[in-house]
This record gives C-alpha cells, structure tokens and sequence, in this order.
C-alpha cells in the first residue's frame, strides 16, 4: 500500500549568505520516514531539531537539499498541485489570517483557494466553529480574537478543507489547558472519523505525544534517532515499573519477597504506625495482582495505589543524552 | 470543474482585494479620498508645468502630458498592487504560507486581489481626465474618442501591467527590504522612457531604442490617439516632425507592436515568477517573516 507521507535519506542544509555571517546547519540529516495512511504520527523533538524543516517540505514550501519525499505517493519537489490538492497546515502559535475580515469570512476564503462550494464550505465551518467553542465569535473581526482564539481559528482553517493528510506544527504551542484539551480531542475524534485520514504532528510535549500518537519518532540535530510506538519505545529505556501502595493495617511483610515478578521491595510505616507504604519494582507486571491479593488476604485495606511507568521523557533523555527542554 | 474553481477563486480573491483596499474607513471617507488622491498627485504635475510655461495651458503639449500622466497611474498603481500582494500577504498578514501552498492557481489569485486596484485606478484615471476636461482645457472629446481602440488598447495594456506586476511579486518572494524599491524603479523607467509626459525622441538615440522595446510606450500612443486623436494630430502639424516617434505608424500597426512587446514581457515575467518561486523555495522564503 502506497505510504501517506515517505522520505528517502531526505536532507536539508540551511548556508548563510555570507561565511561571516553564521554556520552551515544541517537542519535535516538523511531522514527515512514511512506513515501510513490512517496513522496519527507524532515527531518529537526539541526546539531547532528540525520538526518544523520535514513539514515545511512535505507541504512544498521548502525544497530538499538532497533526498526525496513523497505525499500520497507525489514527489513534493515536482507534482506541487497534487501534493497541494491532499494537505492542509496547522502551525501553532500562529497569529496569522486576515485581521479586518471576520472569523467566518477567513474560514471562508481559505475554503475557496482549496475549491470548495460556498455552501458546503459554511457547513463545515458551522460544524467546526460549534466544536471549537468560537460559534458566538464568527461574525468579530480577527483583530479582535485573543492569541487563543485566533490560534483555534487558525486549526479550523486547517480541518475546513477535509484534507487527506494534515501537517500539524505544534498545534497546542501557547493554547490553555482547554483548549489545548479540545484540539487534541478534536484530532483524535477526527481520524477516527475516516481511516484514510492521516495526521502528521510534531510536537515537544511529550504527554501530548503520548496520549495522541500511533507512532512516534524522536527527532534531535536533524536525526531520527528511534521511531516506533510509544509502548515500544518506553521498553527501549528498560526501565522497570515501580509499584506503591499505601496500605492500612498491615501486621507483617513476610509474604511480599516470595511473590514471583517483584525484583525488590521495601516497607515504611508512617509516624502513627497506622498506615505502611510500600513500594515494589517490579520486574513482571503480572505481578500487582498477586500483590494486590496479598495484601487483602492479610485483611489490610489498601488506601493509595500509584504505578508509575518509564516516560517518553526517559526515552529521549537515553536516546538523546539530555532532556527536552 | 477546473474553470470553475478558477472562477471561484477569481471572485473570492477579488473580494479579498476589496475588502483590504476599501475597509479601512467608511464609504464617505473612502470616495473622498478616490477622488482627492489622484487629483491632487495629478495637480503637482500641472502646477510644475503652468510654472514653467507662465500658466499656458491651452495647447496640444499639455493635453498630451496630462493623459500620458493620468494614464500612468494604472502602470505605478497596478504594478505596485499586483506586487503588493506577495508583499503584505507575506509580511502584513502572515498569511501567504497558507495560500501558496492551496492548490490553486497562484496566477489567478495574485490577479484576483489586484482586479480591486484596476477598478480603484481606472476610477481614478476618469476622475483625473474628467477634471483636466473641466478645468484645464484638456482636448478630449467624447465624440471623437475611438471607443473599440480604447477597449482593445486598455485591455492589452491592462494585462500587459499586471503581467510584469508578476514578476515583480515573484521579486517580492526574495527581497522583503528592496522588493518596493525595484517596482518603484521598474515604475520609474516606464515614466522615463515610454512617453508618459514628453514624448519619447526628446531622449538620446540609445534610450529611444530602449523605449522602442516597451509596451507601454506603444500603450501610451495607441491609448492617446483613441482619446485624443485631435491632440495628437495637432501636435503633429504643429512641431512639423515626427514628434513621437510614432506618427507613421498606423493604430493597427501600434496594436500589433502593443501585442508582440507585451507577449515577449508576459514569457519574460512568468519566467522571471517561475525562477524566483523556485529560488524562494530552495531558499525557505516563503513563508519568511522579516517584519520589514
């Protein structure tokens, strides 16, 4: 099956004008991606480490300096209109659109670079505007519009045109929890909607990544250093699950150390002696419910449970040698 | 299906154009300003020329500088509006990321916002030549205007402008800092060298070979002697020589060296879009912000 987005060893190096005048940065080095069709793809990366370089050539702003790299199968270097024709852009932190028209006037005008009826184009815009909370803001200028605001509007420009493969560029940089919250939902809920939609997102919030993402590359000086699911890529750190539980009346611990799949435990009690925290590593997550069981078989009650498991920030520390931010 | 997309995106473009050349203020205000702004850049011309001539305006000279000059708005006015749109969609806006890469027809967008200046221009041209009838003298007369030459000329012309517009708007992609500068001196030869205000064999051999190439110096000539056919033939009897240039060329001669100068400008301009598109992209300048 023909991938939604491949690049062949794709290279973008970015020469001052003059030597004086800076370094050569090698903004993309040799990147190898395949993204299939129906794929929520996430690329995660620090500031500068060449994210926003892959989406500016895969929408056709930007040309490779050496590599290949294809959209639906059309090289973004020489079928422009059919590239064009499949994608739409989001880039966060975006203030752009056309401050004296209104809301409802800029979604509309972009529907119409991309063909669409009037009529259906102000369906969706209905449709899009009610999801996004702006319905009472359509007929204000955009002047007018808060960062957030505009930035919402800016991600309906985007969805308004249906496109098979939509690049998303840090689409909750500088948004609220909400709405922060409601693009995510709405992206989630988009492509469950059609699994021939394709979303491209990069981003360097890793919970963000996480909770969205089929598929995840890590992305530092223009390297993909690991590409793989985030479930994969969190076995890559071995890092083992941590269990802990606060248990009241616990009497004695001897039964904890023979349970199979526990690598070490330890036991506190607190200052009263009512309550006992416990915190197992674990080296076989079957494990937690024979502990579980354990402690109910002592006729104690567990009061707190709390398993914490490696993050895709403990990822990208031993991938990368350092954190994100 | 195609052609009416073209359409639709000729339209919504259009309304685009209209809504940022005329929103800014209210209706009143915007008319006013419609009619004093091309009046009184016209008035500075004059003022300079009745000073210099002791307040003469009553021959064929002046009339034929005044249309030159009224006329030559459309070419600093379109040019600079077609090359604008890169410009503020680009710097002002934020916007131009987001169309270039729609799939649409960049051509007809970029024409589509500019339709609005044609109007404001052409608006402004009547005003300015209906003002010159009316209180200068200037000899047009409506009666004796060469109405299908007129349409013919201005249609040629029109798009001959906004073609080289084009290129400048692909010059735009480039430069943010020079891109007004070069229009401006683009503009600036147009003025010099194609007869706008004197004709073109005041000018040393080698400039007049120059003007020869241009399409607005036969813009100028074909425009005028539908106009102002008696004006020009006047100036001609009066300075006993060819004065501009032209005199033994018939209007079909000069529609056809309109058309030929402005198809070698259209490849020129479209090439000269193309290349630059495609530096602009090499470079990643498209969706540059320089805030200049």
């Amino acid at each position: 099956m023909q991938h939604a987005v491949e690049t062949q060893s794709l290279t973008r190096v970015f020469r001052p004008k003059k030597k004086r005048e800076g370094k050569v940065v090698t903004a993309l080095d040799s990147v190898d991606l395949r993204i299939d069709r129906g794929e929520l793809f996430g690329i995660l990366g620090p500031n500068g480490a060449g994210k926003t370089t892959i989406l500016k050539i895969l929408s056709t702003l930007l040309l490779p300096t050496s590599g290949k790299a294809y959209v639906a199968g059309f090289d973004v270097a020489k079928n422009l209109l059919e590239v064009r024709k499949r994608i739409n852009m989001v880039s966060g932190g975006e203030i752009s659109g056309y401050g004296l028209l209104t809301v409802r006037e800029n979604l509309w005008m972009f529907s119409q670079f991309y063909g669409l009826k009037s009529k259906e184009a102000h369906q969706r815009i209905d449709v899009l505007l009610e999801k996004f909370g702006l319905r009472d803001k359509d007929k204000e200028k955009v002047r007018t519009l808060s960062t957030g605001q505009r930035q919402k509007m800016n991600v309906i420009r985007g969805f308004v045109t249906n496109p098979e493969i939509i690049f998303l560029d840090e689409p909750t940089l500088g948004l609220d929890v909400n709405a922060a919250r409601t693009v995510r939902e709405f992206v989630v809920d988009w492509i469950r909607e059609d699994s021939s939609r394709t979303v491209l997102l990069t981003t360097h919030y890793m919970m963000e990544a996480d909770e969205l993402c089929n598929r995840i590359a890590i992305i530092d000086d223009g390297k993909i250093l690991a590409c793989d699911t985030p479930h994969n890529l969190k076995k890559l750190v071995r890092m083992n699950s941590t269990l802990t539980l606060s248990v009241g009346g616990l009497k004695d611990i001897n039964d904890f150390s023979s349970i199979p799949g526990i690598d070490n435990f330890s036991s506190a009690k607190d200052a009263g002696g009512n309550e006992t925290t416990l915190r197992f590593i674990l080296e076989d997550e079957s494990a937690v419910s024979d502990i579980v069981s354990t402690v109910l078989g002592k006729g104690s009650k567990i009061l707190s449970l709390q398993k914490t498991e490696p993050t895709l920030e403990d990822v990208f520390i031993k991938l990368v040698g350092r954190g994100l931010e | 299906m195609a052609v009416r997309n073209d359409l639709r995106l000729l339209k919504s473009s259009a309304w685009l154009g209209w809504q940022m050349e005329a929103n800014w203020t209210d209706p009143f205000l915007f008319a006013t300003y419609s009619i004093v702004k091309p009046i009184a850049g016209t008035l500075i011309l004059v003022f300079m020329y009745l000073v210099i001539t002791g307040g003469e305006t009553a021959n064929d000279f002046f009339s034929y500088m005044y249309v030159g000059n009224a006329l030559y708005m459309f070419v600093a006015e379109v040019l600079f509006g077609v090359t604008w749109v890169i410009h503020d969609d680009r710097e002002h806006y934020m916007t131009l990321k987001h169309v270039y890469i729609a799939p649409m027809n960049f051509y007809i967008y970029i024409f589509g916002r500019s339709a609005i200046k044609i109007a404001i221009t052409s608006f402004g041209v009547l005003i300015t030549l209906a003002f010159g009838v009316l209180a200068l003298g200037v000899g047009i007369d409506l009666g004796a205007v060469d109405w299908l030459l007129l349409t013919a000329s201005l249609a040629v012309g029109l798009l001959c402008i906004c073609i080289l517009g084009l290129a400048m708007g692909g010059v735009s992609f480039l430069t943010a800092k020079h891109s007004i500068g070069i229009n401006e001196g683009l503009a600036g030869v147009f003025y010099v060298m194609s007869g706008v205000v004197f004709p073109i064999t005041i000018l040393p051999s080698w400039a007049q070979t120059i003007s020869k190439f241009l399409p607005v110096t036969y813009w100028m000539e074909v425009v005028r002697r539908a106009i102002e056919p008696a004006v020009m033939e006047g100036l001609a009897a009066s300075s006993g020589y060819d004065v501009t240039g032209m005199g033994d060329m018939s209007n079909l001669t000069l529609m056809l060296l309109l058309l030929v100068s402005a198809g070698v400008f259209f490849i020129m301009s479209i090439g000269v879009f193309r290349v630059a598109d495609n530096i602009a992209r090499k470079k990643g300048k498209v969706d540059w912000t320089t805030a200049y």
